[in-house]
């Protein structure tokens, strides 16, 4: 018995480990629940809604359903993270009511019945330590720069000074987005591989000749942050599609959504609610037009 | 008589369920340990997970080899070892045997101070001053290097100056006890027969606390070995080989790092490095054990 017990309170705490990447979801949840505007009157649907796909999605989709489960407490939504193709492999099988994926669609996925809708758009940014003198930078050096081909500042039109590739941890969906938008996927040569957001940048704004990158609505003054191709990273460029390092969060419905049943309609328009938009906000995403 | 009874039989029983509570959680934690590690050892297989050299865990094809991260650790605690142990030993020495009443008071202050600090702390410390210095050592080292891929000062060596610290107060204290408990007939024999302090210090009392001695050791070796906030802030944490001035990866901060956000065999390959880690904390105390039953046959 004793034996069991403890196993369990084992496992307890290995979950418990294994969530705290999400850790910074529960508030965000709470507060989209705060603004979500009917409280009344959601009680009578009831069943469950199933998502599968991108493992970069999986912070938005426990946020997302979180504040969604409070808000419908009848409607359950699970959510499996086996990454963008399967995702739509499933939703195409029709095992799954949505299929996220962290980027566009491809035409075979289209041709097979499976709708875009971007729910949010991931940014990410290219950092610098402040002393570096270099402002922009090519997609194609940035590829080279990680892939370890420019291992000095000097041949980016910079001071002599090594550059010291910093990046995050395998798994992590800040490496997997920007891995993939440039190509260089399980090429890179990180000089260091950090697990958070902040390490990266209190790294990046304490080592000279450092260059990381991190979700675009984390940078701050303690670092600079590099134009790519010539164009700054913000919002606006994003949305415009002149900034590259972006990506799409799609979830994917077979037929367009207005075909859906009640419950994904219903997802849906959580999602582009406000709630849903304090939400994807929250974890740090930005907001379609 | 009969209250007095009742009230022996209810400490023994409390006592029983305290002791039997520690063991059960031993063994709930081997087994727990065993059946969540071996799984990835039979999919992956033993030879490619433990001798592998490259941990591409998200990859395409991916490969799950974690003999860096088992070097880096083994190489990471012996390095700590070579520079901790000998310190260690120095200052225990001059604790117990030289230093007056006052200076010991102070000295054995500080060291306790050492011990109880955070490792978050010496990790801390680690990565604001050690690191910026290491990049400027690194800078000059390899100056004319042109495979040497700078980490900005995050690599073992830092690791292992961090660690070797974190081990002092542990080699200390146990070798200073086990130092104080040489009889003092021992020394006035050394010093009858004409040897100096120093002789009767390196030839005669260290001997004699050997098997102590060793057991700090162990200890530290224990403590540097399961050491993973302090070393995955200021190690790098690319997998690499170990060599000084490369970013590295220990089994310890392997599971930190990727634990958050790993699943499916990702996930269970990191369980099987946390066996791995078991499994040497596990030689580690049998080493300690014999070494202990050993200094007890020789008294």
């Amino acid at each position: 018995m004793k034996k069991r017990f403890l196993s369990i309170i084992l496992t307890v705490g290995v979950m418990a480990m294994a969530v705290t990447g999400c850790g910074g979801n529960s508030s965000s949840a709470d507060k989209g629940n705060g603004d979500g505007t009917s409280a009344a009157g959601n009680s009578e649907l009831t069943g469950t809604i199933t998502l599968a796909g991108s493992t970069s999605m999986e912070k938005l989709c426990e946020a997302m359903s979180e504040s969604f489960m409070s808000e419908y407490p009848g409607i359950t939504v699970t959510a499996e993270y086996t990454g963008s193709g399967a995702g739509l492999e499933s939703l195409a099988a029709g095992s799954v009511d949505i299929g996220n994926a962290s980027r566009h669609l491809k035409d075979d996925e289209t041709a097979g019945g499976a709708v875009e809708n971007v729910v949010a758009i991931d940014g990410i940014a290219v950092i610098t330590n402040k002393e570096n003198k270099v402002k922009d930078i090519s997609k194609e050096d940035l590829a080279k720069v990680y892939s370890g081909d420019i291992d000095n500042w000097s041949k980016l039109e910079g001071k002599d000074e090594a550059i010291v590739v910093i990046g995050r941890e395998a798994g992590s969906g800040t490496r997997d987005g920007f891995e993939e938008l440039l190509d260089v996927k399980d090429k890179c040569k990180y000089a260091q591989e950090l697990d958070s957001t902040g390490a990266v940048l209190a790294k990046v704004a304490s080592t000279p000749g450092a260059i990381g990158y991190v979700s675009l609505d984390v940078v701050d003054d303690s670092v600079s942050a590099l134009t790519v191709d010539g164009a700054e990273a913000s919002e606006e460029n994003i949305l415009s599609g002149s900034y590259i390092l972006s990506r799409p969060f799609v979830m994917a419905t077979k037929g367009e959504i207005d075909k859906q049943s009640d419950l994904v309609k219903t997802w849906f328009d959580y999602v582009k609610s406000d709630a849903g938009k304090d939400v994807i906000s929250k974890v740090g995403l930005i907001i379609p037009e | 008589m009969k209250r007095k009874a009742v009230i022996e039989k209810i400490a023994l029983i409390i006592l029983m369920i305290c002791a039997v509570l520690s063991i059960f959680a031993v063994c709930s934690i081997t087994v727990y340990m065993f059946m969540k590690g071996t799984p990835a050892l039979s999919k992956v297989g033993v030879h490619k997970l433990l001798f592998g050299t490259v941990w591409k865990p998200t990859a395409e094809s991916a490969s799950y080899g974690i003999l860096y991260i088992i070097l880096s650790s083994i190489v990471g605690t012996g390095m700590t070892l070579l520079i901790g142990v000998p310190v260690g030993l120095m200052t225990a020495v001059f604790l117990s045997e030289i230093a007056g009443k006052r200076i010991a008071a102070v000295l054995s202050s500080a060291v306790e101070l050492l011990a109880a600090i955070p490792s978050v702390i010496y990790g801390l410390i680690g990565m604001m001053v050690l690191n910026p210095w290491m990049y400027k050592l690194e800078k000059i080292i390899f100056s004319n290097s042109k495979e040497h891929q700078f980490t900005g000062g995050a690599n073992m060596l830092s690791a292992i100056i961090v660690l070797a610290i974190m081990i002092l107060p542990t080699v200390i204290s146990v070798s200073v006890s086990s130092l104080k408990g040489v009889t003092a007939s021992l020394r006035s024999a050394s010093l009858a027969l004409g040897a100096t302090e120093i002789q009767t210090i390196f030839k005669v009392v260290i001997p004699a606390a050997k098997s102590g001695i060793l057991t700090g050791v162990v200890l530290g070796i224990g403590r540097a070995l399961g050491e993973a906030v302090a070393i995955n802030m200021v190690a790098g944490g690319s997998v690499n080989i170990p060599l000084p001035f490369n970013s590295v990866r220990t089994l310890t901060t392997q599971i930190v790092s990727e634990m958050g956000y790993a699943n499916g065999l990702h996930r269970q390959v990191l369980f099987t490095v946390g066996l791995v880690l078991y499994i040497f904390i596990m030689i580690v105390n049998y080493i300690l054990l014999r070494a202990r039953k050993k200094g007890v046959e020789n008294e």
